[in-house]
């Protein structure tokens, strides 16, 4: 007994093995989905020679049939796992009729782009202009009398080495410049203007500076004024903090300090913290009275505050941008990154 | 201004650490850039000099032994001064110091272990240069007798300096009493005032020297000591340091003290031979036009008729508040000293400092406008030092002219509502009195705010709002409150040119093209490579110019772009399609100029980046004209191309444009740039078209115009389309056909869709095809209908441009 057994174990072994053979073989020379499914009725289906075997398991002993129908059902699991990868093969493969390269760069047409300097300079006045400030523009060629006398930076004021200018050469006027701050347009807008007054003022600057990495001789600038009846230091205070968070983000950490410019009383220095530092980023203050006189306004009635700020220095700290020198140079390899 | 921690601790106590001092310091106005640490050198021990030898190879050389604390060295030194018993900075090997020979300062070395002719020498005795101290170098240092051997040298040198950028309306803090007094507001601490007695028994001062101001305008007061039998070397030790430690050289007692009294209260002071001044008599006057002096640095100055001179009856011995002259300097041999401590006008002082190229400490101080109170007290203060350093008697009393007494403003009233008015926050009287009062503001209080007294080193101050600013800075902004404009904002009032360069902008920045923002300035041989007309108006010239390169305003966007269009093409390999929007400058001789709103833009190179289908075109006229288009469409605005002429661009490939609405207002060109105008611009590409729009002539045009667009009802009847090919004469074009096609109002457009020279084409003859789009506003059309009417437009295209169908 123990042989015919033998016999019969090895005899249904070699049926499954056979049947393994066989079906692998077939599934490797099948080539289109047809011919797959041709192969998948043939061994797997209802009728199929796996199924058949199963079937012939009835004739054989308790034990016998738990082993073989143990390898027979192995043997299905593997063969379905070969069979859905070889037809995902066969889908990938195959091309549909009238596919395309869909690999090809599509027709994009061309963007043209904002010079980082007017991108600064729009994100900026926006922030303004929603806090109610309008955005209105002066002359970059200026009369001595807006840029300096008017804002309390009378002739030989040892604060003019603050501001070192470009002369304009006429005959006929001693009294021309190049603008070298956009806070003229305080006195310009204040004449023509009553109270209240909410602008913020961006354009060219020029300054008789030698040029280097952090220093240009044109350069813009963005000035801010506010005249009412009631302004305070602590408005300053809160809208400049608003600023700073519209910019620069919400969670920016801002500093205010004492500093010194003859338009303004008190002075103001606005510094973000910045990789550990704090960075001047702007220029503010009360106006001081003598300008909003100078202006025709009643000192006693109005108070207001101002503010200036460098929109390519604060381009330079978000972008990264080492050289202030590559604004003006225009070169493309600059320009395309913004 | 630097400010040694040690001196700065003369007047004031802190117990905050140094790092929270600079903060307040900062945050208060007075910028603290740098707290520097000179002096501290790792490895540099007080070392005692315990004999020296003489070098055996070497006559100028010794062998010194040091007793370095820990043990003992032998050292080679080149110093003539090095003595036994001497005290003196022993740098052990490895220290890093000054490298006393390099040619830029800052130059550091690390000290090895070396054999010197032939003897080998464990370290070193240091110089002042090499502690980086300061810069003598003739000898090696030689320390008190009391420094402990084996002491670090920091410990005896080190110190500490506040390296402070001041604002200019601080001129108090160009002495190191007046950052101590803000050190005393932050701290609550009290100052400590430097000590200005001192006893006189000599002669009335008036019989020794008198003075005299015969231009009370320049020099509002004049004080001056007279102090006789003193004795000219050099200042001890201490005040050496304290000039030392600031940067200054030490040069006599006499001038060490005016030095230090300028530094430490911020009166520049100046000290005269008194027996070198003819007739003892000093007169401040104007220079007459022409005069020269001797100026200390030994080089003959002309001066003019506006700067103001200390002289004598026969001579200038001091240009005022700016260089003594070398005629009454103070020299060893010098026993009575006359000493100067004024008040001379601010701007004039600053003035001739400018004229003469002589910039100085004092000039520095006196371009403030000094209130006169500062000149007594630096006078009585360097006085009291003279005697202690220099000896001698001082004469009896002070001279003190005085012509500006009685005009300085001396008070300021300040409102308590003022305070609230100005910063939105009410501040406690006490906080209000304190605050000021450390700051030397005398007070009296009454039931509205204060009258305050200016104190006399502070001229900045002369408002209310300069108080509310002091009591704000120590109060600190940090601790003002942070409020939001609560008031009504102002009327919007339209900007017309500002709102139409922006839609320009997004328009060509839509279209493709890339903004950029360039110089204002250039120069007019520049400018003329694009051959502007003769009659344009004049150029804004620069007076002052930084560099020739920018000498002019520009006149004309056009230089600028194509200059960057070239300068890209040597660089960039894909399409080039700039623009700028920005001002011209036009100088018609009226005061400013016109600033003049343009915009201009060019192309060069491909059309198109590298693309699998995509042509490898380069750019040209209709890529310019396409971005002239897409502006116009944005504004609403039909205009026509016609042919025009402009020097700056090819004939025969140029377009003036115009807006016929607007009585063919002449609002740009558009063309292919002339060779030989682009040949100079160093390109490499052969050609550039370029547009110029004059959005000022633009503006105009929109001028009255309804600024919305009003919807137009479209007809729901359907629309024909027929195409016709036609032959005509190459000289026929398109605008001629679609001009004639779109006579017939039932034609809504006629569009050229294809040119064809060529095979099948007679010589001389262009085929043409043109799409006629026909549509009745209150009917459909019927074929008839329809070739009737193109029937007619063909029979006027034959007519007035020879056009023929083209055989199928």
């Amino acid at each position: 007994m123990p042989e015919s057994r033998e016999t019969q174990d090895t005899q249904t072994s070699e049926t499954v093995e056979e049947l393994k053979l066989a079906a692998v073989a077939a599934l490797d020379s099948a080539e289109s989905e047809e011919q797959l499914e041709i192969w998948r009725v043939d061994f797997m289906g209802r009728k199929g020679r796996l199924t058949g075997l199963l079937r012939g398991l009835g004739g054989l002993e308790i034990d016998e049939r738990k082993i073989v129908g143990a390898a027979a059902n192995r043997l299905r699991g593997e063969l379905e796992v070969l069979f859905e990868g070889r037809v995902s093969q066969s889908r990938s493969t195959q091309t549909p009729v009238g596919s395309i390269d869909i690999t090809l760069p599509g027709r994009k047409p061309s963007l043209g782009g904002l010079h980082p300097s007017t991108q600064v300079v729009r994100e900026i006045t926006q922030a303004f202009n929603e806090m109610g400030f309008q955005t209105v523009e002066g002359p970059e060629v200026e009369l001595e009398k807006y840029n300096f006398d008017m804002l309390n930076i009378p002739a030989s004021h040892p604060a003019r080495d603050m501001f070192d200018t470009f002369w304009v050469d006429s005959d006929t006027h001693d009294d021309i410049l190049l603008r070298t701050h956009t806070s003229p347009m305080q006195a310009r807008v204040m004449e023509s203007n009553d109270p209240p007054i909410r602008v913020v003022v961006p354009g060219k600057c020029y300054r008789y500076e030698s040029t280097d990495a952090t220093h240009e001789w044109q350069f813009n600038q963005i000035e801010g004024l506010a005249v009412d009846e009631g302004i305070t230091f602590a408005d300053l205070k809160g809208t400049l903090y608003e600023f700073a968070r519209r910019i620069f983000g919400p969670s920016q950490k801002v500093r205010f300090r004492c500093d010194y410019f003859p338009f303004v009383e008190p002075g103001v220095d606005m510094s973000i913290e910045w990789k550990g530092d704090w960075l001047e980023i702007m220029g503010a203050g009360m106006v001081h009275p003598k300008v909003l006189e100078n202006a025709g306004y009643d000192s006693t009635k109005y108070t207001g505050f101002a503010f200036g700020m460098g929109p390519e220095r604060i381009s330079m700290l978000r972008n990264e941008i080492a050289d202030i020198r590559h604004f003006f140079a225009n070169d493309l390899r600059f320009l395309t990154q913004f | 201004m630097k400010v040694p921690v040690s001196w700065l601790s003369e007047y004031v106590d802190f117990e905050m650490s140094l790092e929270d001092l600079a903060h307040r310091l900062t945050m208060a106005g007075n910028e603290v850039e740098e707290i520097e640490r000179t002096g501290w050198i790792d490895n540099v021990v007080v070392g005692h000099v315990k004999a020296v030898a003489q070098h055996p190879n070497a006559d100028r050389l010794s062998l010194v032994t040091v007793d370095y604390g820990d043990g003992e060295a032998e050292v080679v030194c080149g110093a003539p001064n090095v003595a036994a018993g001497q005290k003196i900075a022993y740098a052990a090997v490895g220290a890093v110091l000054q490298d006393a020979y390099a040619e830029e300062p800052g130059k550091t070395k690390k000290l090895k272990r070396s054999k010197i002719r032939g003897v080998e020498s464990i370290g070193m005795v240091c110089s002042v240069r090499e502690l980086g101290i300061g810069d003598d170098h003739d000898g090696i240092l030689v320390l008190d007798d009391d420094a402990k051997v084996g002491t670090p040298i920091g410990e005896v040198l080190g110190e500490t300096v506040l390296d402070i950028e001041l604002t200019p309306n601080r001129p108090d803090c160009l002495g190191v009493v007046g950052v101590a007094r803000d050190v005393s507001a932050i701290t609550g601490n009290p100052l400590r005032q430097p000590n200005v007695e001192f006893e006189s028994k000599g002669p009335d001062v008036n019989t020794l020297a008198s003075v005299e101001i015969t231009d009370p305008d320049l020099c509002l007061r004049y004080t001056a000591s007279v102090i006789q039998g003193v004795k000219i070397g050099p200042s001890p030790q201490w005040l050496q340091d304290r000039l030392t430690a600031i940067g200054e050289r030490p040069i006599n007692n006499l001038v060490d003290i005016t030095n230090f009294v300028m530094f430490e209260l911020g009166q520049p002071l100046h000290a005269f031979d008194l027996d070198k001044v003819v007739d003892h008599r000093v007169i401040v006057r104007r220079a007459t036009p022409g005069e020269k002096i001797v100026t200390l640095d030994d080089k003959e100055r002309k001066l003019g008729s506006e700067m103001l001179l200390i002289a004598d009856p026969e001579r200038g011995i001091g240009l005022a508040g700016v260089m003594g002259a070398a005629n009454s300097e103070i020299s060893e041999s010098t026993t009575t000293v006359l000493l100067e401590s004024a008040t001379f006008h601010g701007v004039n002082n600053r003035r001739t400092a400018h004229a003469l190229e002589l910039p100085s400490q004092a000039t520095l101080r006196f371009e403030k406008s000094l209130r006169t109170g500062l000149s007594e007290v630096g006078l009585r203060r360097a006085t009291k030092l003279i005697l202690e350093i220099a000896g001698g008697e001082a004469a009896s009393g002070i001279i003190d002219v005085y012509p500006g007494k009685g005009t300085e403003q001396t008070g300021v009233r300040l409102d308590r509502d003022h305070i609230k008015r100005v910063l939105g926050v009410e501040i406690e009287n006490r906080v209000v009195e304190t605050t000021l009062g450390n700051l030397g503001f005398e007070l009296a209080g009454d039931a509205d705010g204060w009258d305050v007294r200016i104190p006399y080193w502070r001229p900045d101050v002369s408002i209310p709002e300069d108080i509310v600013e002091e009591i704000a800075r120590i109060v600190g902004y940090d601790n003002i409150p942070t409020t939001t404009l609560s008031g009504r904002p102002p009327q919007w009032q339209p900007q017309p040119e500002m709102e139409l360069r922006a839609r320009v902008t997004d328009a060509l920045v839509q279209a493709g093209m890339r903004e950029i923002i360039s110089y204002s300035a250039t120069t007019s041989e520049a400018e003329a490579r694009v051959a502007l007309p003769a009659d344009m108006a004049s150029e804004v010239k620069l007076r002052n110019p930084i560099t020739a390169d920018f000498a002019v305003m520009r006149r004309t966007l056009r230089e600028t772009i194509l200059d960057t269009v070239a300068r890209n093409s040597r660089t960039w390999r894909g399409p080039i399609a700039l623009f700028e929007a920005a001002r011209v400058f036009l100088d018609y001789g009226e005061g400013l100029p016109e600033e003049r709103q343009m915009a201009a833009g060019a192309f060069v190179g491909p059309r198109n980046d590298l693309h699998w289908d995509a042509s490898t075109d380069s750019s040209d006229f209709y890529d310019a004209k396409g971005a002239v288009e897409a502006v116009l469409d944005e504004l609403g605005i039909t205009a026509t191309f016609e042919t025009g002429e402009d020097a700056t661009f090819a004939a025969g490939r140029t377009a003036v444009i115009k807006v016929p609405a607007a009585n063919n207002v002449v609002i740009g060109v558009v063309g292919e740039v002339a060779g030989k105008v682009f040949a100079q611009f160093d390109a490499e590409v052969e050609t550039a078209t370029m547009f110029e729009l004059d959005l000022a002539a633009i503006l105009k045009v929109l001028k009255g115009r309804e600024a919305t667009v009003k919807f137009d009802e479209f007809t729901r009847l359907p629309a024909s389309h027929r195409d016709l090919s036609l032959v005509v004469d190459t000289g026929v074009t398109a605008g001629q056909i679609v001009e004639i096609s779109n006579r017939n109002r039932i034609v809504t457009s006629a569009t050229v869709f294809d040119l064809f020279e060529g095979k099948g084409v007679p010589d001389g003859k262009k085929a043409v095809a043109v799409r006629l789009v026909y549509q009745s506003p209150n009917k459909t059309l019927t074929a008839d209908q329809i070739g009737k009417i193109e029937g007619q437009i063909l029979k006027q295209l034959s007519k007035e441009l020879g056009a023929e169908l083209r055989a199928q």
